[in-house]
Protein backbone atom coordinates (compact mmCIF):
# COMPACT_ATOMS: atom_id res chain seq x y z
CA UNK A 1 0.00 0.00 0.00
CA UNK A 2 1.60 3.26 -0.93
CA UNK A 3 0.92 6.42 0.81
CA UNK A 4 -1.73 7.67 -1.43
CA UNK A 5 -4.05 4.47 -1.19
CA UNK A 6 -7.43 4.06 -0.39
CA UNK A 7 -9.95 1.83 -0.36
CA UNK A 8 -12.80 2.53 -1.67
CA UNK A 9 -16.05 -0.17 -0.89
CA UNK A 10 -13.50 -3.09 -0.49
CA UNK A 11 -11.52 -1.98 -3.56
CA UNK A 12 -7.98 -0.76 -3.26
CA UNK A 13 -6.95 2.29 -5.05
CA UNK A 14 -3.43 3.39 -5.73
CA UNK A 15 -4.75 6.86 -4.84
CA UNK A 16 -8.17 8.62 -4.30
CA UNK A 17 -8.25 10.83 -7.16
CA UNK A 18 -10.99 10.16 -9.93
CA UNK A 19 -12.34 12.40 -12.72
CA UNK A 20 -16.13 12.49 -12.58
CA UNK A 21 -18.71 11.31 -14.89
CA UNK A 22 -19.25 14.28 -17.76
CA UNK A 23 -15.91 15.41 -17.57
CA UNK A 24 -13.76 12.80 -19.30
CA UNK A 25 -15.59 10.80 -21.41
CA UNK A 26 -14.87 7.43 -21.87
CA UNK A 27 -11.26 8.21 -21.11
CA UNK A 28 -9.81 8.46 -25.07
CA UNK A 29 -9.13 12.06 -25.05
CA UNK A 30 -7.02 12.19 -22.54
CA UNK A 31 -5.31 8.45 -22.74
CA UNK A 32 -3.73 10.75 -25.69
CA UNK A 33 -2.22 12.88 -23.93
CA UNK A 34 -1.30 10.65 -20.72
CA UNK A 35 -1.28 7.15 -18.94
CA UNK A 36 -4.29 7.47 -17.63
CA UNK A 37 -3.62 4.30 -15.19
CA UNK A 38 -2.19 6.71 -12.73
CA UNK A 39 -5.51 7.81 -12.11
CA UNK A 40 -7.29 6.19 -8.86
CA UNK A 41 -10.26 5.62 -11.99
CA UNK A 42 -12.47 7.42 -13.50
CA UNK A 43 -16.19 7.99 -13.48
CA UNK A 44 -17.20 7.54 -17.19
CA UNK A 45 -20.12 9.19 -18.86
CA UNK A 46 -23.54 9.13 -17.99
CA UNK A 47 -24.87 5.84 -19.26
CA UNK A 48 -28.62 5.25 -19.90
CA UNK A 49 -30.71 2.47 -21.17
CA UNK A 50 -31.07 4.14 -24.20
CA UNK A 51 -28.89 6.17 -26.63
CA UNK A 52 -29.63 10.38 -25.99
CA UNK A 53 -28.22 13.05 -28.30
CA UNK A 54 -29.06 15.46 -24.97
CA UNK A 55 -30.19 19.16 -25.10
CA UNK A 56 -29.92 21.65 -27.62
CA UNK A 57 -26.87 23.65 -28.09
CA UNK A 58 -25.64 26.29 -26.39
CA UNK A 59 -25.30 24.16 -23.48
CA UNK A 60 -22.28 25.43 -21.74
CA UNK A 61 -21.92 29.25 -20.13
CA UNK A 62 -19.08 30.72 -18.26
CA UNK A 63 -19.25 31.88 -14.55
CA UNK A 64 -17.43 33.78 -12.25
CA UNK A 65 -15.13 30.80 -10.71
CA UNK A 66 -16.78 27.81 -13.05
CA UNK A 67 -19.62 27.30 -15.55
CA UNK A 68 -22.63 26.28 -16.48
CA UNK A 69 -23.54 22.65 -18.51
CA UNK A 70 -26.88 21.31 -19.41
CA UNK A 71 -25.01 18.99 -21.80
CA UNK A 72 -28.42 16.13 -20.87
CA UNK A 73 -26.84 13.35 -20.46
CA UNK A 74 -25.68 13.01 -23.89
CA UNK A 75 -24.34 9.07 -24.35
CA UNK A 76 -24.47 6.34 -26.76
CA UNK A 77 -27.08 3.69 -24.62
CA UNK A 78 -25.86 0.93 -22.32
CA UNK A 79 -25.50 -1.42 -25.59
CA UNK A 80 -23.08 0.61 -27.31
CA UNK A 81 -21.00 1.44 -24.36
CA UNK A 82 -20.65 -2.47 -23.34
CA UNK A 83 -20.04 -3.73 -27.26
CA UNK A 84 -18.12 -0.30 -28.23
CA UNK A 85 -16.68 2.31 -25.30
CA UNK A 86 -15.40 -0.60 -23.13
CA UNK A 87 -14.07 -2.64 -25.19
CA UNK A 88 -11.77 0.39 -26.43
CA UNK A 89 -11.10 1.53 -23.04
CA UNK A 90 -10.03 -1.71 -22.24
CA UNK A 91 -6.42 -1.06 -24.75
CA UNK A 92 -6.08 2.09 -22.66
CA UNK A 93 -7.24 1.55 -18.96
CA UNK A 94 -6.53 -1.41 -16.96
CA UNK A 95 -8.44 -0.76 -13.61
CA UNK A 96 -12.02 -1.22 -12.31
CA UNK A 97 -13.48 1.85 -13.91
CA UNK A 98 -16.73 3.78 -12.06
CA UNK A 99 -19.78 3.26 -14.03
CA UNK A 100 -21.92 5.76 -14.33
CA UNK A 101 -25.49 4.88 -14.69
CA UNK A 102 -28.81 7.61 -14.69
CA UNK A 103 -32.41 6.38 -15.50
CA UNK A 104 -35.91 7.96 -16.25
CA UNK A 105 -37.68 5.51 -14.35
CA UNK A 106 -36.53 2.54 -11.44
CA UNK A 107 -36.70 0.18 -13.92
CA UNK A 108 -34.21 1.87 -16.37
CA UNK A 109 -32.02 2.10 -13.72
CA UNK A 110 -31.87 -1.61 -13.11
CA UNK A 111 -31.92 -2.75 -16.26
CA UNK A 112 -28.69 -0.34 -16.83
CA UNK A 113 -27.03 -1.30 -13.78
CA UNK A 114 -27.47 -4.77 -14.16
CA UNK A 115 -25.95 -4.98 -18.16
CA UNK A 116 -23.34 -2.96 -16.69
CA UNK A 117 -23.07 -5.49 -13.53
CA UNK A 118 -21.72 -8.09 -15.79
CA UNK A 119 -18.67 -6.39 -17.54
CA UNK A 120 -15.35 -7.47 -15.91
CA UNK A 121 -13.59 -3.85 -16.42
CA UNK A 122 -16.48 -1.81 -14.05
CA UNK A 123 -15.71 -2.07 -10.38
CA UNK A 124 -18.42 0.43 -8.83
CA UNK A 125 -21.71 1.73 -10.00
CA UNK A 126 -22.39 5.39 -9.60
CA UNK A 127 -26.21 5.77 -9.32
CA UNK A 128 -26.51 9.39 -10.46
CA UNK A 129 -30.04 10.61 -9.07
CA UNK A 130 -29.05 14.01 -8.86
CA UNK A 131 -28.43 15.34 -13.15
CA UNK A 132 -30.29 18.46 -13.14
CA UNK A 133 -30.32 18.51 -16.95
CA UNK A 134 -33.19 16.01 -17.62
CA UNK A 135 -37.44 15.99 -17.59
CA UNK A 136 -38.96 13.60 -15.86
CA UNK A 137 -36.14 11.70 -14.02
CA UNK A 138 -32.37 12.05 -13.15
CA UNK A 139 -32.85 15.18 -10.31
CA UNK A 140 -36.23 14.15 -9.03
CA UNK A 141 -35.34 10.72 -8.19
CA UNK A 142 -32.60 12.25 -5.85
CA UNK A 143 -34.94 14.94 -4.63
CA UNK A 144 -36.79 12.93 -2.02
CA UNK A 145 -35.51 9.96 0.13
CA UNK A 146 -38.32 7.62 -0.52
CA UNK A 147 -37.90 7.67 -4.34
CA UNK A 148 -34.04 7.94 -3.98
CA UNK A 149 -34.36 4.29 -1.75
CA UNK A 150 -36.55 3.18 -4.49
CA UNK A 151 -33.68 3.53 -6.56
CA UNK A 152 -30.87 2.10 -4.70
CA UNK A 153 -33.06 -1.35 -3.81
CA UNK A 154 -34.06 -1.92 -7.36
CA UNK A 155 -30.32 -1.50 -8.33
CA UNK A 156 -28.82 -3.35 -5.40
CA UNK A 157 -31.25 -6.34 -6.36
CA UNK A 158 -29.41 -6.34 -9.73
CA UNK A 159 -25.54 -6.30 -9.03
CA UNK A 160 -23.44 -7.88 -6.31
CA UNK A 161 -20.91 -4.59 -7.82
CA UNK A 162 -20.33 -1.68 -4.99
CA UNK A 163 -23.13 0.75 -5.66
CA UNK A 164 -22.48 4.38 -4.78
CA UNK A 165 -25.49 6.62 -5.33
CA UNK A 166 -24.12 10.22 -6.69
CA UNK A 167 -26.61 12.86 -4.89
CA UNK A 168 -27.84 16.68 -5.86
CA UNK A 169 -26.84 19.72 -3.82
CA UNK A 170 -30.31 20.97 -4.76
CA UNK A 171 -31.81 19.65 -1.88
CA UNK A 172 -33.21 21.01 1.42
CA UNK A 173 -31.93 18.39 3.75
CA UNK A 174 -28.99 16.23 2.08
CA UNK A 175 -28.62 14.28 5.10
CA UNK A 176 -32.03 12.85 5.15
CA UNK A 177 -31.63 11.42 1.28
CA UNK A 178 -28.19 10.29 1.99
CA UNK A 179 -29.39 8.14 5.12
CA UNK A 180 -32.10 6.97 3.15
CA UNK A 181 -29.77 5.76 0.37
CA UNK A 182 -27.48 3.89 2.96
CA UNK A 183 -31.04 1.69 4.93
CA UNK A 184 -31.48 0.69 1.17
CA UNK A 185 -28.60 -0.54 1.05
CA UNK A 186 -25.99 1.79 -0.50
CA UNK A 187 -22.79 0.83 -0.34
CA UNK A 188 -21.63 4.41 -0.67
CA UNK A 189 -22.40 7.81 -1.00
CA UNK A 190 -21.25 11.17 -3.92
CA UNK A 191 -21.42 14.38 -3.64
CA UNK A 192 -21.98 17.19 -4.79
CA UNK A 193 -23.21 16.96 -8.36
CA UNK A 194 -24.06 20.70 -9.69
CA UNK A 195 -25.78 23.21 -8.17
CA UNK A 196 -28.79 24.45 -10.40
CA UNK A 197 -27.78 27.79 -12.02
CA UNK A 198 -28.84 30.50 -14.97
CA UNK A 199 -27.32 33.28 -16.57
CA UNK A 200 -28.40 36.16 -18.71
CA UNK A 201 -26.95 37.86 -21.79
CA UNK A 202 -27.41 41.30 -21.80
CA UNK A 203 -27.50 41.60 -25.36
CA UNK A 204 -29.99 39.54 -26.72
CA UNK A 205 -32.15 39.17 -23.05
CA UNK A 206 -32.06 35.44 -23.12
CA UNK A 207 -30.66 32.82 -21.05
CA UNK A 208 -27.38 31.76 -22.43
CA UNK A 209 -28.42 28.18 -22.15
CA UNK A 210 -31.03 26.78 -24.74
CA UNK A 211 -32.28 24.58 -21.69
CA UNK A 212 -32.45 27.65 -19.76
CA UNK A 213 -30.96 26.40 -16.74
CA UNK A 214 -27.57 24.12 -16.16
CA UNK A 215 -25.15 22.61 -13.55
CA UNK A 216 -23.50 25.14 -11.98
CA UNK A 217 -19.73 23.67 -11.02
CA UNK A 218 -16.18 24.77 -10.91
CA UNK A 219 -14.25 26.37 -7.85
CA UNK A 220 -17.13 28.16 -7.21
CA UNK A 221 -19.27 25.54 -5.59
CA UNK A 222 -16.43 23.72 -3.45
CA UNK A 223 -17.20 25.38 -0.25
CA UNK A 224 -20.89 24.34 -0.33
CA UNK A 225 -19.39 20.53 -1.53
CA UNK A 226 -17.29 20.77 2.02
CA UNK A 227 -20.07 21.35 3.62
CA UNK A 228 -22.21 18.98 2.38
CA UNK A 229 -19.31 16.34 2.58
CA UNK A 230 -18.76 16.96 6.00
CA UNK A 231 -22.52 16.82 7.23
CA UNK A 232 -23.45 13.49 4.94
CA UNK A 233 -19.89 11.70 6.09
CA UNK A 234 -21.01 12.25 10.20
CA UNK A 235 -24.07 11.17 9.48
CA UNK A 236 -23.98 8.06 7.78
CA UNK A 237 -21.12 5.13 8.19
CA UNK A 238 -20.81 4.23 4.38
CA UNK A 239 -17.80 5.72 2.39
CA UNK A 240 -18.62 8.82 0.96
CA UNK A 241 -16.76 9.80 -2.50
CA UNK A 242 -16.28 13.67 -2.41
CA UNK A 243 -16.74 16.25 -5.79
CA UNK A 244 -17.28 19.90 -6.20
CA UNK A 245 -14.87 22.26 -7.27
CA UNK A 246 -11.97 20.12 -6.90
CA UNK A 247 -8.80 21.36 -8.75
CA UNK A 248 -5.76 21.39 -6.54
CA UNK A 249 -4.43 18.28 -3.82
CA UNK A 250 -4.66 20.99 -1.82
CA UNK A 251 -8.38 20.77 -2.48
CA UNK A 252 -8.28 16.81 -2.20
CA UNK A 253 -7.05 17.21 1.32
CA UNK A 254 -9.38 19.60 2.31
CA UNK A 255 -12.38 16.79 1.22
CA UNK A 256 -10.58 13.91 2.93
CA UNK A 257 -10.38 16.15 6.47
CA UNK A 258 -14.44 17.04 5.84
CA UNK A 259 -14.78 12.91 5.27
CA UNK A 260 -14.02 11.62 2.24
CA UNK A 261 -12.42 8.30 1.22
CA UNK A 262 -12.17 9.03 -2.30
CA UNK A 263 -12.24 12.65 -4.54
CA UNK A 264 -13.39 13.13 -7.83
CA UNK A 265 -12.62 16.47 -9.84
CA UNK A 266 -15.13 17.59 -12.55
CA UNK A 267 -14.95 20.64 -14.36
CA UNK A 268 -11.09 21.76 -13.75
CA UNK A 269 -10.25 18.73 -16.29
CA UNK A 270 -12.04 20.92 -19.40
CA UNK A 271 -9.81 23.77 -18.96
CA UNK A 272 -6.67 22.01 -18.08
CA UNK A 273 -6.44 17.95 -19.53
CA UNK A 274 -3.95 17.08 -17.05
CA UNK A 275 -5.11 18.46 -13.99
CA UNK A 276 -5.71 14.95 -12.44
CA UNK A 277 -2.55 13.91 -13.28
CA UNK A 278 -0.70 16.29 -12.09
CA UNK A 279 -2.72 16.75 -8.19
CA UNK A 280 -1.39 13.00 -7.61
CA UNK A 281 1.75 13.67 -8.55
CA UNK A 282 2.18 16.44 -6.42
CA UNK A 283 -0.12 15.28 -3.53
CA UNK A 284 2.95 13.77 -2.01
CA UNK A 285 4.60 16.99 -1.70
CA UNK A 286 1.72 18.44 -0.27
CA UNK A 287 1.08 16.00 2.40
CA UNK A 288 4.42 16.04 3.45
CA UNK A 289 4.11 20.04 3.94
CA UNK A 290 0.94 18.98 6.76
CA UNK A 291 2.55 16.59 8.05
CA UNK A 292 0.50 13.80 6.34
CA UNK A 293 1.99 10.24 6.66
CA UNK A 294 -0.90 7.85 5.06
CA UNK A 295 -3.73 10.12 2.76
CA UNK A 296 -6.21 7.30 4.04
CA UNK A 297 -5.71 8.29 7.90
CA UNK A 298 -6.78 11.73 7.56
CA UNK A 299 -10.15 10.68 6.04
CA UNK A 300 -13.26 12.25 8.08
CA UNK A 301 -10.19 14.09 10.42
CA UNK A 302 -11.33 17.38 10.74
CA UNK A 303 -11.49 18.72 14.42
CA UNK B 1 -4.59 15.54 -34.45
CA UNK B 2 -3.07 15.36 -31.24
CA UNK B 3 -4.27 18.12 -28.39
CA UNK B 4 -0.90 19.74 -27.52
CA UNK B 5 -0.73 21.79 -24.38
CA UNK B 6 2.04 24.95 -24.02
CA UNK B 7 3.12 28.30 -23.64
CA UNK B 8 3.24 30.70 -26.18
CA UNK B 9 4.62 34.32 -26.02
CA UNK B 10 2.83 36.87 -27.60
CA UNK B 11 5.00 39.00 -30.00
CA UNK B 12 2.31 41.12 -31.27
CA UNK B 13 -1.17 42.27 -30.67
CA UNK B 14 -2.30 44.85 -32.63
CA UNK B 15 -5.26 46.42 -34.15
CA UNK B 16 -6.35 45.83 -37.20
CA UNK B 17 -10.34 47.65 -37.28
CA UNK B 18 -12.36 49.17 -34.35
CA UNK B 19 -12.82 45.50 -32.65
CA UNK B 20 -10.24 43.16 -34.94
CA UNK B 21 -7.31 42.16 -33.17
CA UNK B 22 -4.40 40.26 -34.81
CA UNK B 23 -2.04 38.46 -32.03
CA UNK B 24 1.25 36.23 -33.18
CA UNK B 25 2.39 33.57 -30.54
CA UNK B 26 5.43 32.20 -30.12
CA UNK B 27 5.97 28.78 -29.31
CA UNK B 28 5.88 24.56 -30.01
CA UNK B 29 3.07 24.71 -33.39
CA UNK B 30 3.69 20.72 -34.14
CA UNK B 31 0.45 20.07 -33.51
CA UNK B 32 -1.39 21.91 -36.03
CA UNK B 33 -1.70 19.82 -38.62
CA UNK B 34 -3.92 22.17 -41.22
CA UNK B 35 -6.04 24.99 -42.16
CA UNK B 36 -9.51 25.66 -40.23
CA UNK B 37 -8.36 24.03 -36.74
CA UNK B 38 -8.30 26.28 -33.69
CA UNK B 39 -6.64 27.03 -30.18
CA UNK B 40 -7.88 27.05 -26.86
CA UNK B 41 -6.84 29.90 -24.97
CA UNK B 42 -6.54 30.11 -21.02
CA UNK B 43 -6.29 33.48 -20.32
CA UNK B 44 -5.94 35.00 -16.02
CA UNK B 45 -9.44 35.20 -13.92
CA UNK B 46 -11.43 33.14 -16.81
CA UNK B 47 -12.70 29.86 -15.92
CA UNK B 48 -13.24 28.46 -19.52
CA UNK B 49 -10.34 29.04 -22.17
CA UNK B 50 -11.24 30.99 -25.47
CA UNK B 51 -11.22 28.89 -28.71
CA UNK B 52 -10.39 30.76 -31.36
CA UNK B 53 -9.42 29.81 -35.06
CA UNK B 54 -5.85 29.31 -36.33
CA UNK B 55 -5.40 32.10 -39.27
CA UNK B 56 -1.59 31.64 -40.05
CA UNK B 57 1.09 29.04 -38.43
CA UNK B 58 4.93 28.24 -39.26
CA UNK B 59 7.01 26.19 -37.19
CA UNK B 60 7.32 28.47 -34.40
CA UNK B 61 4.72 30.90 -34.50
CA UNK B 62 0.46 30.89 -35.00
CA UNK B 63 -1.41 33.82 -35.99
CA UNK B 64 -4.96 34.90 -34.59
CA UNK B 65 -7.51 37.16 -35.44
CA UNK B 66 -9.94 37.87 -32.72
CA UNK B 67 -12.84 40.07 -32.16
CA UNK B 68 -13.55 41.70 -29.26
CA UNK B 69 -17.04 40.53 -28.77
CA UNK B 70 -17.08 40.05 -24.26
CA UNK B 71 -15.29 40.34 -21.33
CA UNK B 72 -12.13 37.54 -22.28
CA UNK B 73 -11.86 39.06 -25.89
CA UNK B 74 -11.34 42.61 -24.50
CA UNK B 75 -9.13 41.36 -21.69
CA UNK B 76 -6.42 39.67 -24.28
CA UNK B 77 -6.76 42.89 -26.14
CA UNK B 78 -4.54 44.49 -23.65
CA UNK B 79 -2.27 41.76 -22.97
CA UNK B 80 1.18 43.34 -24.16
CA UNK B 81 4.18 41.84 -26.09
CA UNK B 82 6.30 39.44 -23.82
CA UNK B 83 3.01 38.30 -21.98
CA UNK B 84 3.07 34.18 -22.10
CA UNK B 85 0.19 32.08 -22.96
CA UNK B 86 -1.09 28.51 -22.12
CA UNK B 87 -2.69 27.42 -25.43
CA UNK B 88 -3.97 24.23 -26.32
CA UNK B 89 -3.57 23.57 -29.84
CA UNK B 90 -3.94 21.08 -32.75
CA UNK B 91 -7.84 21.24 -31.73
CA UNK B 92 -10.49 20.47 -34.10
CA UNK B 93 -10.38 18.88 -37.72
CA UNK B 94 -10.37 21.60 -40.17
CA UNK B 95 -10.31 21.71 -44.05
CA UNK B 96 -9.94 19.24 -46.01
CA UNK B 97 -7.93 20.02 -49.43
CA UNK B 98 -8.86 17.14 -51.49
CA UNK B 99 -11.75 17.90 -52.91
CA UNK B 100 -10.98 21.59 -54.03
CA UNK B 101 -10.83 20.93 -57.63
CA UNK B 102 -8.84 23.50 -59.86
CA UNK B 103 -10.84 27.15 -59.03
CA UNK B 104 -12.26 26.88 -55.34
CA UNK B 105 -14.06 29.59 -53.83
CA UNK B 106 -13.81 30.84 -50.41
CA UNK B 107 -16.23 32.78 -48.60
CA UNK B 108 -15.53 34.22 -44.98
CA UNK B 109 -17.80 36.57 -43.04
CA UNK B 110 -16.10 39.25 -40.93
CA UNK B 111 -14.40 37.14 -38.34
CA UNK B 112 -15.06 33.85 -40.25
CA UNK B 113 -12.33 35.13 -42.22
CA UNK B 114 -9.35 34.14 -40.45
CA UNK B 115 -9.01 30.57 -41.06
CA UNK B 116 -9.64 31.09 -44.66
CA UNK B 117 -6.44 32.94 -44.91
CA UNK B 118 -4.16 29.59 -44.25
CA UNK B 119 -6.60 28.18 -46.83
CA UNK B 120 -5.68 30.00 -49.37
CA UNK B 121 -2.33 30.06 -48.70
CA UNK B 122 -2.16 26.01 -48.63
CA UNK B 123 -4.80 26.18 -51.86
CA UNK B 124 -2.74 28.70 -53.84
CA UNK B 125 0.85 26.85 -52.85
CA UNK B 126 -0.84 23.44 -54.76
CA UNK B 127 -1.77 25.32 -57.67
CA UNK B 128 -4.99 26.15 -57.58
CA UNK B 129 -6.56 29.25 -58.46
CA UNK B 130 -8.33 30.48 -55.55
CA UNK B 131 -11.32 33.23 -55.50
CA UNK B 132 -12.33 34.75 -52.48
CA UNK B 133 -15.01 36.64 -50.95
CA UNK B 134 -15.08 38.49 -48.17
CA UNK B 135 -18.15 39.83 -46.75
CA UNK B 136 -18.38 42.62 -43.69
CA UNK B 137 -20.79 44.66 -42.32
CA UNK B 138 -19.29 48.12 -43.34
CA UNK B 139 -16.36 49.70 -45.24
CA UNK B 140 -14.52 50.33 -41.17
CA UNK B 141 -14.76 46.14 -40.53
CA UNK B 142 -12.66 45.19 -44.30
CA UNK B 143 -9.81 43.28 -42.73
CA UNK B 144 -7.16 41.09 -44.72
CA UNK B 145 -8.36 42.05 -47.95
CA UNK B 146 -5.11 43.17 -48.93
CA UNK B 147 -3.15 40.26 -47.48
CA UNK B 148 -5.07 37.61 -49.31
CA UNK B 149 -4.45 39.97 -52.56
CA UNK B 150 -1.12 39.51 -51.67
CA UNK B 151 -1.30 35.56 -51.83
CA UNK B 152 -2.24 35.37 -55.30
CA UNK B 153 -5.80 34.85 -54.69
CA UNK B 154 -8.72 36.99 -56.76
CA UNK B 155 -10.40 38.80 -53.98
CA UNK B 156 -13.74 40.44 -54.03
CA UNK B 157 -15.53 42.47 -51.25
CA UNK B 158 -18.76 42.77 -49.98
CA UNK B 159 -20.60 45.37 -47.22
CA UNK B 160 -23.95 44.67 -46.15
CA UNK B 161 -24.08 48.85 -46.41
CA UNK B 162 -22.26 49.36 -49.96
CA UNK B 163 -19.92 51.46 -47.90
CA UNK B 164 -17.07 49.17 -49.51
CA UNK B 165 -16.71 46.92 -52.70
CA UNK B 166 -20.52 45.20 -53.91
CA UNK B 167 -23.77 45.73 -52.04
CA UNK B 168 -25.06 43.11 -49.94
CA UNK B 169 -24.05 39.61 -48.63
CA UNK B 170 -21.46 37.32 -49.83
CA UNK B 171 -24.29 35.13 -51.66
CA UNK B 172 -24.86 38.16 -53.85
CA UNK B 173 -21.09 37.79 -55.18
CA UNK B 174 -20.82 34.33 -56.14
CA UNK B 175 -18.74 33.93 -59.06
CA UNK B 176 -19.96 32.14 -62.15
CA UNK B 177 -17.89 29.36 -62.34
CA UNK B 178 -15.56 27.47 -59.44
CA UNK B 179 -15.09 23.60 -58.19
CA UNK B 180 -15.78 23.58 -54.90
CA UNK B 181 -16.53 26.06 -51.80
CA UNK B 182 -15.00 26.59 -48.18
CA UNK B 183 -16.86 29.05 -45.94
CA UNK B 184 -16.91 29.97 -42.60
CA UNK B 185 -19.11 33.23 -41.18
CA UNK B 186 -21.75 33.43 -39.09
CA UNK B 187 -24.49 30.83 -39.17
CA UNK B 188 -27.00 32.86 -41.00
CA UNK B 189 -24.62 33.34 -43.93
CA UNK B 190 -23.40 29.89 -43.61
CA UNK B 191 -26.95 28.73 -44.37
CA UNK B 192 -27.60 31.25 -47.10
CA UNK B 193 -24.61 29.75 -48.63
CA UNK B 194 -25.81 26.41 -48.53
CA UNK B 195 -28.93 27.15 -50.21
CA UNK B 196 -27.72 29.56 -52.91
CA UNK B 197 -25.13 27.27 -54.40
CA UNK B 198 -25.55 23.50 -55.94
CA UNK B 199 -22.05 22.98 -56.00
CA UNK B 200 -20.30 20.89 -52.82
CA UNK B 201 -18.39 22.64 -50.11
CA UNK B 202 -17.10 22.48 -46.74
CA UNK B 203 -18.37 24.83 -43.92
CA UNK B 204 -16.80 25.75 -40.38
CA UNK B 205 -19.32 26.19 -37.77
CA UNK B 206 -19.00 27.95 -34.20
CA UNK B 207 -20.72 26.85 -30.37
CA UNK B 208 -19.92 27.50 -27.51
CA UNK B 209 -17.53 25.29 -26.07
CA UNK B 210 -16.67 23.61 -22.85
CA UNK B 211 -13.21 21.74 -23.07
CA UNK B 212 -12.32 22.46 -26.89
CA UNK B 213 -11.24 19.20 -26.96
CA UNK B 214 -13.50 16.31 -27.15
CA UNK B 215 -14.27 15.48 -23.65
CA UNK B 216 -17.01 17.92 -22.44
CA UNK B 217 -20.25 16.69 -25.02
CA UNK B 218 -20.99 20.09 -24.70
CA UNK B 219 -20.90 21.32 -28.46
CA UNK B 220 -22.35 18.22 -29.91
CA UNK B 221 -25.01 18.87 -33.35
CA UNK B 222 -26.70 16.45 -35.11
CA UNK B 223 -25.28 15.49 -38.59
CA UNK B 224 -27.11 12.87 -41.28
CA UNK B 225 -24.02 10.89 -40.37
CA UNK B 226 -24.50 11.25 -36.67
CA UNK B 227 -23.68 13.38 -33.72
CA UNK B 228 -20.63 14.87 -34.16
CA UNK B 229 -18.69 16.99 -31.59
CA UNK B 230 -17.88 21.04 -33.22
CA UNK B 231 -14.68 21.02 -31.48
CA UNK B 232 -12.99 17.15 -32.22
CA UNK B 233 -15.23 16.27 -35.18
CA UNK B 234 -15.70 19.89 -35.80
CA UNK B 235 -15.52 22.68 -36.61
CA UNK B 236 -15.87 21.42 -40.04
CA UNK B 237 -18.02 20.00 -41.75
CA UNK B 238 -19.27 18.68 -45.32
CA UNK B 239 -22.04 19.83 -47.36
CA UNK B 240 -24.03 16.70 -47.31
CA UNK B 241 -23.89 15.87 -44.17
CA UNK B 242 -24.73 18.94 -42.33
CA UNK B 243 -28.06 19.04 -41.07
CA UNK B 244 -29.67 22.21 -40.03
CA UNK B 245 -31.90 22.63 -36.96
CA UNK B 246 -35.69 24.61 -36.73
Amino acid sequence: MGRLSVNLCGIEMDNPVIPASGTFGFGYEFAALYDINELGTFSFKGTTKDPRFGNPTPRIAECTAGMINAVGLQNPGVDKVIAEELPKLKKCFHKPVMANVSGFAVEDYAYTCQRLDAEEQVGWLEVNVSCPNVHGGGMSFGTQPEAAAQVVKAVKAVTTKPVIVKLSPNVTDIVAIAKACEQAGADGISLINTLLGMRIDLKTRRPIIANKMGGFSGPAIFPVAVRMVYQVAHAVSIPVVGMGGVSTAEDVIEMMLAGATAVEVGAANLVDPYVCRDIIRQLPAVMDRYGITNLRDIIGGVQ
Amino acid sequence: MATKQSIFTIIENSRLTDTVYRMVLEGDTSAITGPGQFVNIRLEGRFLRRPISVCDYDATTLTILYKVVGAGTAQMAELPEGDVLDVLSGLGNGYDLTDAGDMPLLLGGGVGVPPLYRLAKDLIAAGKKVTVVLGFNTAEEVFYEDEFRALGACVTVTTADGTRGVKGFVTDALPTDYSYFYTCGPEPMLRAVYKATAISGQFSFEERMGCGFGACMGCSCKTITGYKRICKEGPVLRKEEILWED
